[in-house]
C-alpha cells in the first residue's frame, strides 16, 4: 500500500528540484526545516526520528537538502520526511510536511476487531512488520 | 465625526429634576445619545445599521437603540435613583450616515450608530446574557423601520472570560497530522433517507479516496430511516477502515444535534467512547448549549464542529438581523473549532470582501479596522485560539485555485456534490479533490501565479490523474454567478475614528 501523509503524499513523489523549491517557500517565510524519518508509520506515530536538530535560521537551501541526502543515504528502508516549523507567535506549529522517501516495499497496516457489548467495536491499527 | 449635532440641543442634557420627573422623554434627553463620549478599552462597542421610520430624528433613534438594549425602558422610571445609572446607560456616540442610502438612492435613509456599553452591563463568559442584551429586544421596536446588527468589539478584558475553541486550528492539525493545505471534507448524500449501513459505505469511499472528514448534514440526527446509534457505528467502522488502508487520521462529523441536551451529551458519549475525533452540532441548537459542548470538547479532546443552520434568515438581508461577522465573533468567544463561513464561489451566499473579513475574525489573533472587509474595530482576541472555517456548498475540484487564493490553506474545503456526484464514484470524486488540492498548494509553494494558471495546473495535473480529468469535464461550466445580497457600504476615505 501507498500510504497517503504528508502534504503531497498523492502527487507523484517529488522530485529533487521540487523538494528543493518546497524548501525555498519554507526558507523565505523564515521557518525552521527538519528531516526526520522512521520505519513505523502508524498514524499516531507522532515521534520520528530527528536527524538532526532543526535548521533554524536557514540561508542555504542547499544545506537543507544534504540533510535530506544524508538521511535518505543512512535510513534507505525507511520514510523519511521534511517539516518546516513556524516559531511565530500564535503558530509555533509545523507548517508545512512531505514525505521525500518512502521505503521500497509499503507493508501498510492491520486493523483489528474486538467485539463488544451493544454492536461496540474496540479498532485497533497495528503496523506490519515486513 | 460626520454628524453634526444637528438635534434640538434643548434636550440634551436635562437638569437632573427634569431627568426624573414621571412622564415621556425622549431617549436623547435621558443620557443615551453621548455624542462626546470616548469610549474606554473596557467598554464592548456595537455597530447597528438603523433605518429610522418617515420622520424619526436619526440620533433619538440611536439613542432609542442604546437605551433599549441597556437599561431604559419606554417611561421614567424614579428607580433609576437606586443605581449608577449613568455608568449602567448604553451610549449612543457616533451616528454616520450609509453611503448609498437617502435622497437620490432607490433607499431610505439608513445610519452607522456606534453605541458603547460598559463592562459591568454583561456577565462574564456568557454569550446569552451579551446577546439579551443586545439584540434582546430593541430588534422590534416601533420607532425604527429596520435594524442590523453589523459588528462588534468584544474587549480584552470581556475575551478573557470565554473558554473559546475547544482544539482551535493549531492543535487540530497537530492532532491530524495534517499541515500546509487546507484540509477537505464531504457531506453524505443524499442528506435524508440512507440506512446506516449505506450511510457508512459513503463515509468510507470519500475516505479512503482521499479525503480528511466526512461529514453529517445539518438535519441528519435520528430518524426512521437511520437512527443515530446506527449511523454512529457503521461510520466508525468505515473510519477505522479508511485509516487502515491509507495511514492518515480521518474524521467523521458525528451530528449530535438533538432535542435536548440529555440527548445531545448522551449521543456525545458514544462518540467519544468510538474515538471519534470530531462531533458536530447545529447553530439552532442554541448559545447556551454551545458553550456547554463547547466544554465538553475541551473536557474530552474532541474537535467542535458548527453547522450554520439557520443563520441565513437573520444573516442575510442587509438592512435588518444580525451579520455573519458579529455570529463569528460569538462562535469564536462560545468556542468551536469549526464553522460554516462561505466559499466565495460556491452556491451559498458570500461577496468575496465580506467573506474576507468573516476569516480574518474567525483565524487572525488580531483585526484591525477594515471597511471594506465590513470590519468597523479593532479586535484582539487575547491569544483566544482560532477557528478553521468551513467552506461547503456548490464548490468542486475545477475552482481550486480560486478557492485557494480567496479562503488561503486554513480552511476546510467540503465538497458534496462534487465528490459524490463524480462520475467514476465517491472514491473517484475524492481523489479528484485531493490531487487538485495538492497539486494547487505545490504551485503555489513555487511562486507560480495559480489564479491565473490555476486551469493549466489543474490540466496538468490530470495528465497523471483520470479522476481529475473526469471531474473537470463535468463541472467545467459550473459556476454561481449572481449578485452578493449581504456586500459592505463604505466610503473610501472614512471620517476619523
Amino acid at each position: 500500500m501507498r500510504i497517503t501523509q504528508g502534504t503531497f503524499s498523492f502527487l507523484p513523489d517529488l522530485s529533487d528540484q521540487q523538494i528543493r523549491r518546497q524548501i525555498s517557500y519554507a526558507v523565505e517565510r523564515g521557518w525552521a526545516i527538519s528531516v526526520e524519518h522512521t520505519d513505523d508509520p502508524h498514524p499516531r506515530n507522532v515521534y520520528w526520528e530527528m536527524w538532526g536538530h532543526p535548521l533554524f535560521d536557514l540561508r542555504d537551501v542547499g544545506e537543507a537538502m544534504r540533510q535530506v541526502q544524508t538521511c535518505r543515504a543512512a535510513h534507505g528502508s525507511h520514510y523519511v520526511k521534511v517539516n518546516a516549523f513556524d516559531s511565530t507567535r500564535g503558530w509555533e506549529t509545523v507548517r508545512l510536511s512531505f514525505l521525500v522517501q518512502r521505503p521500497p516495499v509499503e507493508p501498510g497496516f492491520d486493523l483489528s476487531r474486538d467485539e463488544g457489548e451493544g454492536r461496540q467495536v474496540r479498532y485497533a491499527l497495528r503496523t506490519r512488520t515486513r | 465625526m460626520a454628524t453634526a449635532k444637528n438635534g434640538n440641543p434643548s434636550v440634551v442634557p436635562l437638569p437632573t429634576a427634569d431627568r426624573y420627573r414621571s412622564g415621556v422623554i425622549p431617549y436623547k434627553a435621558m443620557g443615551y445619545w453621548q455624542p462626546d463620549y470616548l469610549p474606554p478599552e473596557t467598554d464592548v462597542l456595537a455597530v447597528f445599521r438603523i433605518t429610522p421610520q418617515e420622520g424619526v430624528d436619526p440620533e433619538e433613534a440611536a439613542a432609542a437603540v442604546a437605551g433599549e438594549s441597556s437599561t431604559a425602558t419606554w417611561t421614567v422610571v424614579w428607580t433609576d435613583r437606586l443605581t449608577a445609572c449613568d455608568a449602567y446607560r448604553a451610549k449612543a456616540y457616533r451616528l454616520d450616515p450609509v453611503p448609498g442610502t437617502g435622497p437620490g438612492s432607490s433607499m431610505p435613509q439608513q445610519y452607522f450608530a456606534y453605541i458603547a456599553y460598559d463592562l459591568a452591563l454583561f456577565e462574564e463568559g456568557s454569550i446569552a446574557n451579551l446577546t439579551a442584551s443586545i439584540i434582546g429586544n430593541v430588534f422590534g421596536f416601533k420607532p425604527l423601520r429596520a435594524l442590523r446588527l453589523e459588528d462588534m468589539r468584544i474587549p480584552v478584558a470581556y475575551v478573557k472570560t470565554f473558554q473559546g475553541p475547544p482544539t482551535g486550528i493549531v492543535v487540530e492539525r497537530e492532532r491530524l497530522d495534517k499541515f500546509g493545505r487546507p484540509l477537505l471534507g464531504a457531506t453524505v448524500k443524499p442528506k435524508l433517507g440512507l440506512s446506516g449501513k449505506n450511510y457508512g459505505r459513503v463515509v468510507y469511499e470519500g475516505l479512503r479516496g482521499g479525503l480528511d472528514f466526512m461529514k453529517d448534514d445539518e438535519n441528519i440526527n435520528s430518524q426512521p430511516f437511520m437512527h443515530w446509534r446506527d449511523r454512529f457505528l457503521f461510520a466508525t467502522e468505515a473510519v477505522n477502515r479508511a485509516q487502515a488502508a491509507t495511514g492518515e487520521i480521518k474524521g467523521h462529523y458525528l451530528n449530535v444535534t438533538a432535542a435536548t441536551m440529555e440527548d445531545i451529551y448522551e449521543r456525545a458519549e458514544l462518540a467519544k467512547e468510538l474515538g471519534s475525533c470530531i462531533v458536530m452540532i447545529d447553530l439552532v441548537i442554541g448559545y447556551t448549549a454551545i458553550q456547554s459542548m463547547a466544554k465538553w470538547a475541551r473536557k474530552h479532546d474532541m474537535i467542535l464542529h458548527l453547522h450554520r443552520a439557520g443563520h441565513s434568515t437573520y444573516t442575510r438581508q442587509k438592512n435588518h438581523g444580525v451579520a455573519f461577522r458579529v455570529i463569528s465573533k460569538w462562535m469564536r468567544l462560545a468556542g468551536v473549532d469549526h464553522i460554516h463561513a462561505g466559499t466565495v464561489v460556491g452556491k451559498l451566499e458570500g461577496d468575496p470582501l465580506v467573506t474576507a473579513g468573516v476569516y480574518d475574525t474567525l483565524r487572525e489573533p488580531a483585526t484591525k479596522q477594515d471597511l471594506r472587509h465590513g470590519l468597523f474595530f479593532d479586535q484582539d482576541w487575547a491569544g483566544l485560539r482560532k477557528v478553521m472555517p468551513v467552506a461547503s456548498g456548490g464548490i468542486h475540484a475545477g475552482q481550486m485555485h480560486q478557492l485557494l487564493t480567496y479562503l488561503g490553506e486554513d480552511v476546510v474545503l467540503q465538497f458534496g456534490g462534487g465528490t459524490i456526484g463524480h462520475p467514476k464514484g465517491v472514491q473517484a470524486g475524492a481523489t479528484a479533490n485531493r490531487v487538485a488540492l495538492e497539486a494547487m498548494v505545490l504551485a503555489r509553494n513555487e511562486g507560480r501565479d495559480i489564479w491565473n494558471e490555476g486551469p493549466r495546473i489543474l490540466a496538468d495535473a490530470a495528465e497523471t490523474c483520470s479522476p481529475l480529468r473526469d471531474a473537470l469535464e463535468v463541472w467545467k461550466d459550473v459556476a454561481f454567478d449572481y449578485a452578493s445580497t449581504d456586500t459592505v457600504d463604505f466610503v473610501a476615505t472614512p471620517s476619523a475614528a
